[in-house]
C-alpha cells in the first residue's frame, strides 16, 4: 500500500490526489494484487477446489442422477470400505512409526564422523530415488513364491517359506517393508539437514557437563529436531493414505481386499466399477480423514514444537 | 512501480486462465461426405510386440478403403483401455471405435456408449458365415448385435511333456477328466519332477478359472441370462470351488492365490507340469518355451468345457452417422478370413472363424503347429464368458470370495451363498 502514500516531492496538487489516488492507485494496486495472485488461483481452484466440490456434489446424488443421500448409506454399510479403512490405519501405523524411527537413526549415523559417509547416505537414499512402480516390480520379485530371494533366504536357513503376496495375513506387512524401505531414506534427508543446521557448541558443552550420548540426544538433540519430526510426520501420514502405486503392480488390493487401500479403492469404485457418484461420497471420507490428520497434527503437536 | 511489470502479470494470468480453458476445449474430426478420420483404442493383453502388427493391419484396411484414416491408439491393458475409452467419451474425445472385453458389452450399453450394428448395417447375415457362433453370441443382448469378435480366446491345458516324461507319465495322454488330473499331478509331484502339479491362477481372471470349472460340472447358464447372473451358489458351483480348494489343500498347487502373471512364469521355468491359462499366451509360451510342450481342452468333471473370452470390436455413438459407418467398414476389414489369420497366428488369439483358419497360411500353420488347433476344437463345447450389468464391481466380487476361500478365510458353501446374495443386490436395480 506504500504506493497509495505519495512522498510530499513528488505529491500531485491537492485536488488531482484526490481525483487520483482511490480511483487509479488504490483500484490499479488491488487488480495489480490479484493479477500476481491469479495464475496461483486457477490452477489451485481447477484443479483442487473445483474437484472437491464436484465431488461433494456428485456424492450428494444417486446413480440416476436425483439429490440423495444414498451414496452416504451405501458407504456405511460397505463391509469393503471398513476394511479398506481398517488396512489404511493399520498401514499407517506400521510405517510411519518405523519409517521416521529409522530416518533418525541413519540420519545421526551419516552425520557422525564415517568413513565413506558420502556413500553410506547415497545408499540409503537410493531407494527414494527409485519409482515406486520400479520399487514395486522388484519388491514383486522379492516376495514371489518360488523364484523370490526372501523365500530362497528362508529356505536355506530351514524356516518355512510362504506365498507372502497371496495370503491375507502377510501381504499387508508384506507392503509395509517395502513402504518402510522406500521411505525411511527420504526422511533421512529432511533430519540430517536438521542436524547440519545444529550448533556444535550444544554437544560440546554436554560433553564438559559429562552428559551421555543418549541423555544429550534425548534432552537437546531430539527437541531441536521436533520441527522436522512435525515436518516428517505430517508428510509420513499423507502418503501412508496417497501412495497406490504399488497396489496396482502387486496386488491389486487382493486377496480379497486384504491389501487393498483407500485410495485404491475410490479409484477402483471411480475407473472399473464405473460409479462417480459412489467414488465422490468415498472421497469425502478421504478429505475428511486427511483433515482431521492435520488440525490435529498442527494443533496438538505444533504445542509441542519449539521453534528457534 | 511502472505500468510494464503489471501488464505482464495481467498477461500472465489472462493466459493462464486461456490455457485452462484451451485444455477444456476440444477438436473432432470427421465428416459425412465419405472421408472420415477415425480414432481406434486397442489394448494388448499378450506379451510380443504387438503393435505393429496392428499397425500393418490398419495400414492394408485404409488402403483398401480411401477416404479413411485411422489414428490406432495403443491403450494399456483392457481395464486401462475402458477406463480411457469412458472418459474420453464423456467429454466427447472418446474413440469412434474400440476393442474392448466382450464383457463389458452391458456396461457399455447401460451407459448408452455403444450403438447396435443394426443401426449401421440392415444386413448382418454375413457375421454369421464369418464368425463362430460360440463368439458371436457374445455381442448379442437385448435382440441386438453390437460387436464383432477380434481378439478371442478361451482356456486350455498346456503341459510340460519333459516333466511328464520324467514322472513316468505318457507326454502324449494329458488328462481329460478332474480325477487324471489329480492322479497326474500327485504323481508328478511323487517323482518330484516338478514343485507343483498343476497351477490355476486365482487373481485378475479367477472368475474366468471358476466359470470353467463351473461349466464342466454342468451349471447352466453361466453366461448369464440378459446381463444377470445367478449361477454361483448353484450346488454344482459349489461343488467346483470345494475341488479348487481341496487341491490347494492337497499341495498339488501353491497354496493362498496363485497370480495371473506369474502362471506362464512358472510354467516356463519348470516349477509345474500343467497350467491352466488363456490361449493369448500361445505364442509367448512357443517363443519361450525350452522343452516340449502340449496343449489340451480343459478336462471335465461332468462335462468339459470352457468359456470364450478375449475382446470385440465394438462402434461407439459419436453422434456422426458418417463417422459411424467409416468406423463399421474398418471394424468389417479387420475381422476378414485373411486378416484374422494373421492376427492370430501373431498374437496367439484364436482365429474367430471357420473361413479363416481355411485360409492356406492358417492351415499350413495349423499343420505345423497343432497345438493352435485346440481352442478351435474346444469352441464347440465353449460358452460366453459371464456378462452382467456392473460386470465390473460383479467380476470383483467374485474374485473376492474365490480368493477368500483359497486363503482359508471362507468355507466354499458360504462365501458363493454370500456372493449369489451380493451380486443379486448389485444387480437388483436391473432386475425384470
Amino acid at each position: 500500500m506504500t504506493a497509495a502514500i505519495p512522498t510530499p516531492t513528488t505529491a500531485p496538487p491537492p485536488e488531482e490526489r484526490r481525483r487520483r489516488a482511490p480511483l487509479r492507485g488504490r483500484l490499479g494496486d488491488q487488480a495489480f494484487a490479484w493479477a500476481l495472485l491469479a495464475p496461483a488461483f486457477v490452477v489451485l481452484i481447477a484443479f483442487t477446489h473445483y474437484p472437491i466440490i464436484r465431488s461433494a456434489w456428485s456424492s450428494a446424488h444417486s446413480r440416476r442422477g436425483d439429490l440423495s443421500a444414498v451414496q452416504y448409506e451405501t458407504l456405511v454399510n460397505d463391509p469393503v470400505f471398513w476394511q479398506v479403512l481398517r488396512n489404511n490405519l493399520w498401514f499407517a501405523l506400521g510405517t510411519v512409526p518405523t519409517s521416521m524411527a529409522l530416518a533418525i537413526l541413519m540420519a545421526v549415523w551419516v552425520n557422525g564422523k564415517l568413513r565413506g559417509k558420502g556413500f553410506v547416505r547415497l545408499a540409503y537414499f537410493t531407494p527414494t530415488i527409485l519409482p515406486m512402480v520400479a520399487v514395486a516390480s522388484i519388491w514383486l520379485f522379492f516376495f514371489s513364491p518360488g523364484v523370490g530371494p526372501i523365500n530362497g533366504l528362508l529356505g536355506a536357513v530351514g524356516l518355512p517359506t510362504r506365498n507372502w503376496l497371496g495370503d491375507p495375513d502377510t501381504v499387508l506387512p508384506a507392503l509395509m517393508v517395502m513402504m518402510i524401505w522406500k521411505q525411511a531414506g527420504f526422511f533421512m534427508i529432511f533430519y540430517l539437514a536438521g542436524l547440519q543446521n545444529m550448533s556444535p557448541e550444544l554437544e560440546e558443552a554436554s560433553t564438559l557437563e559429562g552428559a551421555s550420548r543418549w541423555y544429550h540426544f534425548r534432552r537437546v538433540t531430539f527437541p531441536l529436531l521436533m520441527p522436522t519430526t512435525l515436518f516428517v510426520f505430517v508428510v509420513a501420514v499423507t502418503d501412508a493414505f496417497k501412495i497406490i502405486d504399488h497396489l496396482f503392480i502387486m496386488t491389486g488390493g487382493g486377496p480379497n481386499n486384504a491389501s487393498n487401500l483407500l485410495l485404491f479403492y475410490i479409484y477402483d469404485t471411480a475407473f472399473t466399477f464405473f460409479d462417480p457418484n459412489y467414488a465422490g461420497a468415498l472421497t469425502m471420507a478421504l478429505v475428511v480423514i486427511l483433515g482431521l490428520a492435520a488440525v490435529i497434527q498442527f494443533t496438538v503437536l505444533e504445542r509441542r514444537v519449539h521453534y528457534r | 512501480m511502472s505500468a510494464r511489470p503489471r501488464t505482464l502479470a495481467l498477461a500472465a494470468a489472462l493466459s493462464s486462465g486461456a490455457l485452462v480453458l484451451a485444455a477444456c476445449g476440444g477438436d473432432d474430426g470427421g465428416s459425412g461426405d465419405g472421408t472420415a478420420e477415425l480414432t481406434m483404442y486397442y489394448p494388448v493383453a499378450v506379451g510380443g510386440p504387438l503393435t505393429d502388427v496392428v499397425d500393418d493391419l490398419i495400414a492394408t484396411c485404409t488402403e483398401q478403403h480411401e477416404g479413411i484414416t485411422v489414428e490406432a491408439v495403443y491403450s494399456g491393458t483392457y481395464a486401462d483401455t475402458m477406463t480411457k475409452a469412458q472418459t474420453a467419451s464423456r467429454s466427447d474425445q472418446g474413440p469412434d471405435l474400440a476393442v474392448l472385453l466382450t464383457t463389458d458389452l452391458y456396461t457399455l450399453i447401460d451407459n448408452g456408449l455403444i450403438v447396435p450394428l443394426s443401426d449401421v448395417d440392415d444386413d448382418l447375415s454375413w457375421t454369421e458365415d464369418r464368425f463362430y457362433p460360440a463368439y458371436l453370441a457374445s455381442g448379442e443382448a437385448e435382440g441386438e448385435l453390437w460387436s464383432l469378435p477380434f481378439q478371442r480366446s478361451t482356456i486350455v491345458q498346456y503341459h510340460n511333456k519333459e516333466i511328464y516324461e520324467q514322472a513316468g507319465l505318457d507326454p502324449e495322454a494329458p488328462p481329460t477328466t478332474w480325477a487324471e488330473l489329480e492322479e497326474q499331478a500327485k504323481t508328478i509331484q511323487d517323482e518330484g519332477a516338478a514343485e507343483y502339479g498343476v497351477e490355476i491362477p486365482s487373481t485378475q481372471f479367477g472368475n474366468w478359472m471358476f466359470q470353467a470349472m463351473a461349466i464342466q460340472s454342468g451349471v447352466a447358464d453361466t453366461a448369464g441370462v440378459d446381463g444377470i447372473a445367478s449361477y454361483l451358489d448353484d450346488p454344482a458351483s459349489v461343488e467346483a470351488l470345494e475341488w479348487w480348494k481341496g487341491m490347494a489343500d492337497d499341495g498339488l498347487m501353491p497354496s493362498g492365490t496363485t497370480e495371473w502373471a506369474s502362471t506362464p512364469d512358472d510354467f516356463l521355468a519348470g516349477r509345474t507340469g500343467i497350467m491352466w491359462h488363456t490361449t493369448g499366451n500361445l505364442t509367448n509360451v512357443k517363443s519361450n518355451a525350452d522343452f516340449e510342450f502340449g496343449v489340451s481342452m480343459l478336462p471335465a468333471n461332468t462335462q468339459p468345457g470352457s468359456p470364450t473370452g478375449g475382446g470385440n470390436l465394438y462402434i461407439f455413438d459419436r453422434g456422426d452417422e458418417g463417422t459411424r459407418e467409416a468406423a463399421y467398414t474398418i471394424a468389417q476389414c479387420l475381422t476378414e478370413p485373411e486378416m484374422a489369420a494373421e492376427w492370430s497366428m501373431e498374437s496367439g488369439y484364436v482365429a474367430t472363424g471357420p473361413e479363416a483358419w481355411e485360409t492356406d497360411t492358417m492351415a499350413q500353420y495349423a499343420e505345423e503347429f497343432p497345438q493352435a488347433a485346440v481352442a478351435r476344437d474346444q469352441l464347440e463345447v465353449a460358452v460366453g464368458e459371464t456378462t452382467t450389468h456392473e460386470n465390473g464391481r460383479v467380476s470383483q466380487a467374485i474374485n473376492d470370495s474365490i480368493a477368500a476361500v483359497l486363503t482359508g478365510q471362507a468355507e466354499p458353501q458360504d462365501a458363493l451363498t454370500q456372493l449369489q446374495s451380493d451380486i443379486d443386490g448389485i444387480l437388483a436395480q436391473y432386475q425384470g
